[in-house]
């Protein structure tokens, strides 16, 4: 290497640069040698160093499952099980009666998602069934488990009946159904069936589910066509399916001077609003709380109507009274759950008695109105309570009994408990006391769980497609478990459906809900702001164009030296 | 005669009343929306820009007034107009010149303020993707039966809106957001009005349904703004937003005005520059969608027919007995600052980053001395 340099020196000094030819190839093939190597480098060890730095991190999603989920069949199955009292079968035909039937029936819903119906009657022998009064003892019976029925078919004579009904529908989970007129004379076990079918389908869809009801509750998926106005009414009326709700009762008093009001709210709310919570539980969570506001006045000025010499709100008005109350409102800032809101409105002195009016100016019995998916407003005068020449401020207990009468039955509308009118001929007992069926809990379960089962699938499928069009958002290992566990629970709800267990379905649905939810939601999924593709190059260039430069420029040295080297030697050849 | 005439106008008379039944009713149905959110965004910061401030707070002075509590609306503002120390008169901000009115007031509810304002938050409140911790009133908690009201203001270009001078938005992003909050339906329908120079660009790239889009200017244009006032020493309002607000104070919760003639709001002659609208992803007709649709909440409302006959007696709460001692519960405070904690603990590890231009440069440097000190025969290879 000294030799080298000095020699190079040296000639320098003289002027005369003749180097060796040995040396100039040499060298010639080391720097061409450097070159290569360092083009290699660049390409095998730079560029992959490169992208792998840059990229973002995705964690693996089970997109196969995911599109599987979105062309899913649902199937609902739940098990009737008929039992023949006494005098309606006679004993030969028992025999033949078959003893398991299964009736499907398939819905599409504006042919993308098909539900089937599948019905398991399962017809025991006719037990001797005594004329009982109370369908609590028939309960008794047979102990029917969560989403099944059982139906009692009772002969034409019986008086359990009256006269015109020919369906009893219990608070339980039972009904009874009276055979009719014509099964009297020389009827066959087909004849029987056949007449006993397009009934016993008629009781399940006013007690487990119906048509119109499961397309309601994948209206998530499917938006309802604006046909049927009752329908649509109902499914903007409750509130979406959510872990937990808060519920808040609150009092207002307009007028503190006049009325000292005294209501025993918690006394009130853990006999009768809480058995009806606790018998939701498997449904929602739900938490309490209460408040009293004063000086809280309704926003609308009511008028004094002279025939009935009382203060009225016509139904126009009612609709802005809410919104300067619920500005007072307060609410939980901890949870994000919906709310529903319950005010009891105590009119103030001047003001009393304040009836509210429906559009027809008939009085409204229980003077009270709700708004879809916020609450319900009551309003109870206290006028009687006092003579006029009473000493103010007067002391007024509430009649809680009332007040809560009424706010259950909006608790019940809010919460999507239908109360769908009876079709004709069908008496349904009165809910006991914690306000709530049986078979009422049973269809708002299957509903919940549809609508539950229908949400997560969108939510996954969604986010699947947004994480595959987005390119630039990280994908973190909490989210992929995330969306497997919601996948997992997705498919064992939809089994559990199928197989007709329907506590068991709710629950898994609740779980897929909530860990598709967290999914979606989670922070970290914000896309890296958007680069177009501009800006890219921008960026991009003035790192690598200097160091590209010097590689591209020495390789294509090398490629114009073989190529003369090529030609010389077919000059030589030649 | 008489009492033909009577009977015609009696039948008339009913027929045009139970019309007006079935119009009530069929306007229940006709909407789909059961509550209102609006979400109001000021995205500029510092005195000069005073007047995207007052837009901002005039728009939310308006949706209050119509009906829509502090509880749905978000309002992001840099909030630093009011308390500014070139403020003549502090804790006010001025619509109108003669300072006619405050719209600042006692009851403002900023629910991000300052450097919260960011495009980050921005996007985070519209996708819902917020930290746990976040509180109810930070968050935009609708769902497939609210109508969303986005009010957007400050300075932009086209194609993108300039946030707090710092970072910016794109159209891009905006409607990716939007999808995404139609993909979870987040919202029934949705208003979107901007008042920005060429405005009209930020609505170009929206492709989600049920999306209505206002704007104060079309590209190439730029929204100018309304009068200085001279005490206050900078401009108060956009023209836009100034004619907007003269347009909603004639609508009241009742009003029946729709859509249409909001977009005959502030014409060339009055703005300078064009608004524009875009309807086209928008499935109900506009002009069956009501003013107070989007700016107002209206609620519905239905008559409560049942109740339920409840018998049962309040059991009476089992009384303590008075003599019982109330347990004595220690309370102490947590650790307020774990300050051994922060000074002994390791450096966060950071990601690692391919090597900048300066390196580069550096290294380059130091190959060519290389080069020259031991000889440019070697550079000859390469160059």
């Amino acid at each position: 290497m000294k030799s080298l340099l000095i020699g190079q020196m040296s000639l320098k000094r003289k002027g005369v640069s003749h180097t060796r030819p040995e040396d100039l190839t040499k060298s010639r093939r080391r720097g061409q040698l450097a070159a290569l190597s360092i083009a290699a480098v660049v390409i095998m060890v730079g560029v992959p160093l490169w992208w792998r730095t840059t990229e973002t991190y995705r964690a693996w999603l089970p997109v196969s499952q995911i599109n599987e989920l979105a062309n899913m069949q649902l199937q609902l199955s739940a098990d009737v099980e008929v039992v023949f009292a006494r005098g309606t079968v006679t004993p030969e035909q028992q025999k033949k009666v078959p003893l398991t039937q299964t009736q499907d029936e398939e819905h599409t819903v504006d042919g993308d998602l098909i539900f089937k119906a599948v019905c398991d009657p399962m017809v025991t022998k006719y037990e001797d069934c005594k004329l009982i009064h109370a369908d609590l003892s028939l309960h008794t019976l047979s102990e029917s488990p969560c989403g099944s029925l059982v139906v009692y078919v009772i002969p034409e004579s019986s008086s359990l009946l009256p006269e015109d009904m020919d369906v009893y529908i219990g608070q339980r989970r039972t009904a009874l159904l009276r055979i009719g007129a014509q099964m009297r004379v020389g009827r066959t076990v087909e004849q029987l069936l056949a007449h006993l079918e397009p009934r016993i389908k008629q009781v399940l869809q006013v007690m487990s589910f119906s048509h119109t009801d499961i397309t309601a509750a994948l209206s998530d998926r499917v938006r309802l066509s604006p046909g049927n106005k009752e329908s649509i009414a109902d499914s903007m009326r409750a509130f979406k399916s959510s872990p937990g709700y808060e519920i808040t009762f609150s009092l207002l008093n307009p007028d503190p001077k006049s009325h000292r009001l005294h209501w025993d709210i918690e006394g009130a709310v853990q006999t009768y609003i809480q058995p009806l919570l606790t018998k939701l539980a498997p449904v929602a969570n739900f938490s309490l709380d209460s408040q009293t506001l004063y000086y809280a006045m309704l926003g609308v000025n009511p008028r004094f109507d002279s025939s009935s010499s009382a203060y009225t709100l016509n139904s126009d008005s009612l609709a802005h009274v809410i919104n300067p109350v619920e500005a007072r409102l307060g609410s939980n800032a901890a949870s994000s759950n919906p709310v529903l809101n319950f005010l009891l409105y105590v009119p103030d002195a001047h003001h009393s008695p304040l009836y509210i009016h429906d559009n027809k100016k008939q009085e409204v019995p229980s003077n009270a109105f709700h708004s879809p998916r916020w609450g319900g407003i009551m309003v109870y005068n206290v006028n009687g309570f006092y003579r006029p020449e009473a000493v103010l401020p007067v002391d007024i207990n509430i009649n809680m009994a009332k007040v809560m009468g009424v706010f259950l039955a909006q608790l019940r509308l809010l919460l999507g408990v239908q109360s769908s009118t009876a079709p004709p001929g069908f008496l349904m007992a009165p809910c006991g006391s914690t306000g709530l069926a049986d078979w009422e809990l049973d269809r708002l379960m299957w509903s919940r769980s549809v609508e539950n089962v229908a949400t997560a699938t969108t939510t996954i499928t969604s986010l699947a497609q947004l994480l595959d069009q987005i390119g630039n958002i990280v994908i973190n290992d909490n989210i992929a478990e995330q969306v497997s566990s919601a996948v997992t629970s997705l498919q064992l709800a939809v089994a559990e459906l199928e197989a007709g267990n329907l506590g068991f379905a709710l629950q898994y649905s609740k779980e897929a809900i909530m860990a598709s939810e967290r999914a979606f939601f989670d922070p970290s999924l914000l896309h890296l702001l958007y680069f177009p593709d501009d800006q890219k190059f921008a960026i991009y260039i003035p790192l690598f164009l200097p160091m590209c430069v010097p590689i591209l420029l020495s390789l294509l040295k090398i490629v114009s030296e073989a190529r003369q080297k090529r030609r010389e030697k077919q000059a030589k050849k030649d | 005669m008489k009492i033909l005439t009577f009977f015609s106008l009696f039948s008339t008379f009913l027929s045009a009343n139970s019309i007006n039944v079935e119009e009530n009713a069929g306007q229940f149905f006709s909407s789909g929306h059961t509550n209102n959110w609006a979400v109001l965004v000021c995205t500029s910061r510092f005195w000069f820009n005073y007047r995207h401030v007052a837009n901002t707070l005039s728009v939310y002075r308006s949706v209050k007034r119509l009906g829509i509590p502090d509880s749905h609306i978000v309002l992001m503002l840099a909030d630093d107009m009011a308390c500014n120390h070139r403020n003549p008169k502090p804790a006010t901000v001025f619509s109108h010149k003669n300072m006619e009115l405050n719209v600042y007031g006692d009851d403002v509810e900023v629910d991000y303020r300052g450097y919260e304002v960011t495009v980050e938050n921005f996007l985070r409140v519209l996708t819902g993707r917020l930290p746990p911790s976040t509180p109810r009133s930070k968050r935009l908690l609708s769902d497939d039966r609210s109508n969303i009201l986005i009010y957007l203001t400050g300075h932009g270009g086209n194609g993108f809106l300039k946030f707090q001078d710092s970072e910016e938005i794109s159209n891009v992003e905006l409607a990716d957001a939007f999808e995404q909050m139609w993909q979870k339906r987040r919202y029934n329908e949705l208003l979107f009005i901007i008042d920005t120079c060429q405005g009209a660009s930020m609505y170009e790239r929206f492709y989600s349904p049920n999306l209505m889009a206002l704007a104060s200017s079309q590209v190439g244009e730029d929204s100018l703004s309304h009068q200085p006032d001279l005490a206050i020493g900078v401009h108060l309002m956009d023209r836009y937003t100034f004619y907007l607000l003269e347009f909603l104070e004639d609508i009241h919760p009742a009003s029946k005005a729709n859509m249409k003639d909001l977009f005959k709001v502030c014409p060339k002659s009055q703005c300078v520059s064009t608004p524009g609208h875009r309807t086209d992803l928008f499935l109900r007709d506009p002009g069956s969608a009501l003013i107070t649709d989007f700016f107002g909440s209206v609620r519905k409302v239905e008559i409560t027919m049942e109740t339920i006959n409840l018998t049962d007696l309040i059991k009476e709460a089992e009384q303590n007995p008075m003599n019982e001692k109330p347990q004595k519960v220690t309370y102490s405070y947590v650790d307020q600052l774990p300050v051994s904690e922060i000074i002994h603990q390791k450096p966060k590890q950071k990601d690692w980053h391919p090597p900048d231009g300066f390196i580069l440069g550096l290294w380059t440097l130091i190959l060519l001395v290389f080069f020259k000190t031991y000889g440019i025969k070697h550079l000859k290879h390469i160059f």
